[in-house]
């Protein structure tokens, strides 16, 4: 960026060419195609599929791939749908992200929490894209517009509607919307409108700003659009005649309701303000004032040493990635050598019991064959005595036949 | 009401001549005429839903809170409220003391948890007045009915389904008050929407086991069954509220004038308001009447009499004050 001081300025001698310089970004840009995220919050049944198909005429909610409204959920979800949009030769990947069961609860507090969650790391992520050493891809997925639906209850906004622009109006660039505007009349319509932004002004919600220009016809026509703010919308891709002409609408018995008509609702307001004149803006002040706000919060917060932190940061938080993972993988090693050391204790009791075993076993085998074997011996003695005893008698008989023979 | 061929037929026996039974009707009308009667109608449902300009409609005045003095605009109250106005209506020398309880706050905060309970408390301080009154010993000629004898819901127009507020609420006060479910707003869907989404509000009363009125369970006669089930396939209503009048085809009609047409009320084309009108007032207001006192009134005495050994009868001397 280029940045003019107080100088004089110069006046050329002849044509230099850089004036060429636009036309050279813009074919850039061009070819490497442009990136919006859009988010989008409020209640079930307040029209948001309906008018996101109708600003960029396309299906993305179709009924192969219902909406918000038709998924059921318990909690509060954070969705995104990609589609790639080309037109003119310019192509625009558009990020769209949802939030089914927004507000949908009885009890509905913190509902906005997965929201800024959300937000806050998708800020996160590039903030870590940026910091990295390689940084040829950066895809930029923060959330660049948020377009909050009002119901059009004709009173004013709900407690649930200001605690979440409250919260979040420091983070994204909030763009309230009256839903279903042709549930009201003209002067319903004004009457609301009024009151919505009293209350905003009352709770100090900051919605998104249109930078002021030096252009006077600029500033008319921003100045007609900041009047008829929050813009009252109505979505329909449906086609209907009226009086000869095809037109986008709602069709009841008492009449059309013309989308594109500028005495009907504000769409055309919204979508020449979203996506033909200050989507580069939204974009910028992303970048410029939300992201920044997140950045020096988060890099603040790290504690204080003197040194630059924020080279250091992101090789920090590396440096202590690496230790945890470090860390992580000794305590896994310590408890598999725990576990093997565990493993062959058992073994070795197995084995020694195994042995014991075997031991006894052997031991009784022999003491088996010991009383065996004594029995053996008690019986060869027992028939020893026998044969002593026979051989006793048979020598008396002798020695008496011997008597006998000399008498 | 007695009917003519009832006392002819039963009993058997043949009237010889004209008695004159029948002129009972006559002598019934001239006595409700000159005591008149009460009704209590409650309104639920979130703000924004035009229950105030609804009710304003239904009984052509403004008879509603807002009416009353209270600004347009104020604030949403961090509780729920019940807050009841009382008018006297006469019409063909009928009076009616109409009272409408609105119910500002109710769904309107950020944690919704229980915000039927005021409203419970309500209708069963109702019913206990008037039981207090029954079992007096000396009663008074007329107890002054506050019970509520209808209970209006506001049904959001999403499009989509019920809401998990609208579900709980129904569910638990089906049983002590009519409940009469509404489509608010109904000029913010066209005709195809409108239709899905009654049918998907409907299926979703009956998984949801709710029984608004006219209840099942308390049909009398075929008669009565085959009105009821007209009305019920018919239910929810899907209505719009005016109080302003507009010019169009040279009569003068209450509506609402938007930049691509004027929204008829009381056009059946346009929305059921006319049909919601003439089923409240004009042919079951007196049955609202009847179910509240024979069947709610009477299970919540049962269960206060079966409790504690039941209630004794009180004195003159003690009795409240009565709100005449």
């Amino acid at each position: 960026m280029f940045i003019f001081g107080p100088q004089q300025q110069m006046n050329l001698e002849g044509y230099v060419g850089f004036a060429n310089l636009p036309n050279q970004v813009y074919r850039k840009s061009v070819k490497r195609g442009f990136e919006f995220t859009l988010m989008v919050v409020g209640e079930s049944g307040l029209g948001k599929s309906t008018l996101i198909n109708s600003l960029f005429l396309t299906d993305l909610y179709s009924p192969e791939y219902p909406g918000p409204s038709h998924r059921i959920k318990k909690t509060v979800q954070v969705e995104q749908s990609k589609v790639l949009i080309k037109e003119g030769g310019v192509q625009l990947l558009l990020t769209i992200v949802d939030t089914p069961g927004f507000g949908d609860e009885v009890d509905n507090s913190n509902c906005w929490q997965p929201v800024i969650d959300y937000i806050d790391s998708k800020f996160e992520d590039y903030l870590n894209a940026e910091s990295r050493v390689n940084r040829r891809q950066m895809p930029d997925n923060r959330v660049q517009c948020c377009l909050y639906f009002i119901a059009p209850s004709g009173h004013g906004l709900k407690p649930l509607d200001i605690e979440f622009m409250k919260r979040l109006h420091e983070k994204v660039n909030i763009i309230p919307l009256i839903a279903k505007a042709d549930t009201m009349t003209p002067e319903e319509c004004q009457q609301f409108k009024k009151q919505i932004m009293k209350e905003i002004q009352e709770h100090k919600i900051r919605i998104y700003e249109f930078p002021e220009t030096d252009d006077e016809e600029e500033m008319k026509m921003i100045r007609k659009i900041k009047d008829r703010l929050p813009l009252a919308v109505v979505g329909s891709n449906t086609i209907i005649e009226v009086n000869g002409k095809r037109v986008r609408g709602r069709q009841y018995p008492w009449g059309v309701a013309e989308v594109e008509n500028a005495e009907h609702c504000d769409f055309n307001i919204l979508r020449n303000m979203l996506i033909r004149t200050h989507m580069q803006d939204l974009k910028d002040v992303t970048n410029n004032v939300h992201y920044e706000n997140y950045r020096s919060r988060k890099l603040a917060a790290v504690t204080y040493n003197g040194v630059d932190n924020n080279k250091n940061k992101g090789q920090l938080t590396k440096k202590k990635k690496m230790e945890q993972e470090m860390e992580q993988v000794f305590e896994m090693k310590v408890r598999e050598k725990l576990q093997k050391l565990r493993d062959s204790e058992a073994e070795l009791q197995r084995r020694h019991e195994q042995m014991k075993k075997n031991l006894e076993a052997q031991h009784k085998e022999i003491e088996e064959k010991r009383r065996q074997h004594e029995e053996e011996m008690a019986s060869w003695e027992a028939q020893q005595r026998i044969l002593e005893q026979q051989k006793l008698d048979a020598s008396r008989t002798l020695e008496k036949n011997k008597k006998k023979k000399i008498f | 009401c007695l009917s003519n061929t009832d006392t002819c037929t039963r009993g058997g026996s043949t009237l010889l001549g004209y008695i004159g039974i029948d002129t009972i009707i006559e002598q019934m009308r001239k006595k409700t005429m000159k005591t008149g009667f009460d009704f209590n109608i409650m309104v639920v449902g979130n703000s924004g839903l035009g229950k105030s300009t609804l009710v304003n409609t239904l009984f052509k005045s403004q008879v509603s809170r807002r009416s009353a003095g209270w600004a347009r605009d104020e604030k949403i109250p961090k509780t729920v409220e019940v807050k009841a106005v009382s008018h006297v209506l006469e019409e063909g020398g009928v009076k009616m003391k109409l009272t409408v309880i609105d119910t500002p706050g109710f769904g309107d905060q950020i944690n919704n948890d229980n915000c039927w309970e005021p409203i419970s408390k309500y209708i069963n301080e109702q019913y206990e007045k008037f039981l207090k009154e029954e079992v007096n010993i000396t009663r008074k000629k007329r107890i002054p009915d506050t019970r509520v004898h209808c209970c209006l819901y506001f049904i959001s127009p999403t499009g989509h389904s019920l809401r998990q507020l609208d579900v709980e609420f129904m569910k638990r006060l089906s049983h002590s008050v009519n409940i009469i479910p509404v489509i608010a707003k109904a000029d913010t869907m066209t005709i195809e929407e409108r239709q899905e989404f009654k049918q998907r509000v409907r299926k979703e009363l009956e998984m949801g086991g709710i029984e608004f009125y006219p209840q099942k369970e308390f049909d009398e006669d075929m008669e009565d069954k085959n009105d009821n089930d007209k009305i019920r396939e018919a239910m929810p209503f899907a209505v719009v509220g005016s109080d302003k009048e507009y010019q169009v085809n040279g009569k003068r009609v209450l509506g609402r004038k938007t930049q691509w047409g004027i929204v008829e009320v009381e056009n059946p084309n346009h929305c059921e308001f006319a049909q919601l009108r003439d089923f409240l007032i004009r042919s079951h207001l007196q049955d609202l009447k009847e179910v509240t006192h024979n069947i709610h009134y009477e299970s919540y005495r049962a269960k206060r009499l079966n409790e504690n050994g039941g209630l004794h009868p009180i004195s003159c001397n003690d009795t409240q004050e009565s709100n005449l």
